[in-house]
């Protein structure tokens, strides 16, 4: 009873609320790295360094006045801001912060599940994610959002083909579609696919960023070019939905990266007996540090790269990294079969 | 089974009874996955593998379908401007 | 037990958003209602040890066709219901009638397998798989026995593909 129902809900519960918590100080963070790297100093005045700033911002989003367009579909535009927001948590179910740990004596897994076809299961979701931005553009009943949402769409279901060609890869050189078992892999294998497989890394890399929306793929919700794109008629606290749920994809995207690619929970040099040391850092410590890099590296790209124009965009989903994405896909199945 | 059975007619309704040729599309769609629900209730039931082998391959078909008969629908709407199914009668004498 | 009431409560959600998709007027609405179904028809799946095409069933089903889907509804723009006022219960007569047609047959062959001397009992057609897993199952199967097939699938899609694109060109 309490391994199959009570564990669980208690981490669920811990990992919604951290999400949720991690998601809001996102937008604070990325306002200062960006002010950072444009030698300026970000929210300073909301609390110690600008700490307290996403709780204005929360309250602010709260506080504002609920509009609904007058001809909008009222059902689809309310359901629209939670169908973005969804997918985004309950990927969480299937990352692995960390291996089996021992708590007060009761082996708890650092996982909510491990379901066998853990890795297909994220990518599946994330398809049904591109029903939020379809359907928040769509009932608003206007014309900027309807065709902001379909190029939007558009960018993401072409840049899931890669990405999903790309996770073939991975799988094919872990064995297995479990996400516990990919990071088992690798640490039986005493590589962490980064290396073994860059071009596949790379690819995921720029995948994730082109399916959360963000810079440089970030032409949907570019205010200068679409007046604010698939989102122009919310406000408020479904605004603040759209808003939280392009961040949470976007640690989601992280979290993915580091378990597929950088070793989920185990430290550098996990074989290795002279870096016996670094076991001494919990397990999912080494998860969030490594999510963390990435999370930085996403923030990095946006304020430095510029946006790309959507054909340019398009073709560099299709003609560039698809055709990369087979190519390391056979290029892989390749080199089992002749190591085997 | 019996959901199945009840998933198909729906769909068979729905098939002859709307206009709206996409959601004759959609109802078609729902035939086809009553059909799957059938093959993998009985490879359950079976504990035989090939049951899902063979809805794997539905699905695949399903897929090709709905993308060539959504592009005859856009053709056909560039050219008719209607989608129901009572004006589509070009080949008709 | 558990099984049970849970298979019930997905049977009837799935019936209840089929028939929510045949009968909306609003376009829109009834391919988010086939969406729901999927999602549940998923879940069915998951219940009945299929977890690999559950996840399958939503990737390509929910999460690829029917966002085709709503590009062509919303591409064509449908604001008003479409259902011309021409007769309407002609069709409905003969939809229902067909619907029991198919309801009259199943009656019949359910009949006839009930009474039919009894048969042997079900024995698994294909030969034991070596490897365990749902996934690993269905994709040794794949590979080894129905391999044409695969191929077959795959050129299929990729005439539809090349098809629907040909279709759907302002010019060609």
């Amino acid at each position: 009873m309490i391994d199959t129902v009570i564990i669980p809900l208690i981490k669920i519960l811990i990992v919604l609320n951290a999400t949720l918590v991690a998601v809001t100080y996102m937008v604070l963070l990325e306002r200062k790295v960006i002010a950072w790297a444009q030698s300026r100093l970000g929210p300073m005045r909301v609390g110690p360094y600008g700490v307290l700033q996403p709780i204005a911002d929360a309250i602010k989003l709260m506080i504002k006045e609920d509009i609904t367009p007058v001809r909008a579909d009222k059902w689809v535009f309310t359901a629209a801001p939670i169908i973005a927001m969804v997918p985004a948590l309950i990927v969480y179910a299937v990352i692995p912060f960390g291996p089996t740990v021992n708590i007060f004596g009761h082996p708890v897994p650092l996982y909510i599940a491990d379901i066998n076809v853990g890795l297909l299961y994220i990518v599946s979701v994330a398809s049904v994610g591109v029903y939020g931005i379809i359907l928040a553009g769509w009932s608003s009943n206007s014309k900027y959002p309807l065709l902001a949402s379909l190029r939007a769409s558009a960018q993401l279901i072409s840049y899931e083909v890669a990405v999903t060609l790309t996770l073939v890869s991975v799988i094919l050189m872990a064995g297995t579609l479990s996400m516990v078992g990919i990071v088992n892999a690798q640490y039986n294998q005493h590589v962490w696919y980064a290396f073994a497989q860059p071009v596949a890394f790379v690819i995921v890399l720029v995948g994730g960023l082109a399916e959360t929306n963000r810079a440089p793929f970030d032409l949907p919700e570019a205010e200068q070019e679409l007046t604010g794109g698939f989102h122009t008629e919310y406000s408020g606290m479904r605004f603040a939905l759209f808003f939280l749920a392009e961040y949470a994809n976007m640690i989601v995207v992280s979290s993915v990266v580091t378990t597929l690619f950088f070793g989920g929970w185990l430290p550098p040099f996990p074989n290795a007996a002279w870096a016996r040391f670094l076991y001494f850092v919990p397990s999912w410590i080494w998860f969030f540090l490594k999510s963390f890099v990435f999370l930085y590296i996403f923030i990095w790209i946006r304020a430095t790269l510029p946006r790309y124009r959507y054909d340019q965009l398009m073709r560099l989903g299709w003609k560039v990294l698809i055709p990369l994405a087979i190519a390391n896909l056979v290029v892989t199945g390749i080199v089992k079969v002749l190591m085997l | 089974m019996l959901l199945s059975a009840a998933l198909f007619m729906i769909g068979v309704f729905g098939v002859m009874v709307r206009r709206n040729i996409i959601i004759i599309f959609m109802s078609i769609e729902l035939i086809l996955n009553a059909v799957n629900i059938n093959l993998i209730a009985f490879s359950a039931q079976l504990q035989d593998a090939i049951g899902q082998v063979f809805a794997i391959f539905v699905i695949a078909v399903a897929a090709a379908e709905a993308a060539v008969g959504l592009g005859i629908i856009l053709a056909f709407y560039r050219n008719k401007e209607t989608v129901n199914i009572d004006e589509m009668n070009l080949m008709r004498w | 037990m558990a099984q049970a009431i849970a298979f019930y409560t997905l049977a009837a959600l799935i019936l209840g958003f089929a028939i929510m998709v045949v009968t909306t007027r609003n376009t829109v609405h009834s391919v988010l209602f086939l969406v729901m179904n999927f999602l549940f028809v998923a879940a069915l799946y998951v219940l009945l040890g299929a977890q690999f095409l559950a996840v399958i069933q939503i990737l390509v089903y929910a999460g690829g066709i029917v966002v085709l889907y709503l590009f062509v509804v919303m591409l064509v723009n449908l604001k008003r219901p479409p259902e011309a006022h021409q007769d309407p219960h002609r069709m409905t007569r003969l939809g229902f009638g067909m619907a029991a047609a198919v309801l009259l047959e199943l009656v019949v062959i359910a009949a006839y397998g009930a009474t039919a001397p009894s048969a042997r009992p079900p024995v698994a057609v294909t030969a034991a798989i070596p490897v365990s897993g749902n996934t690993e199952q269905v994709g040794w199967l794949l590979y080894t026995n129905y391999l044409i097939p695969f191929e077959i699938a795959s050129m299929l899609l990729l005439v539809a593909m090349i098809g629907a694109i040909v279709l759907a060109k302002r010019e060609l």
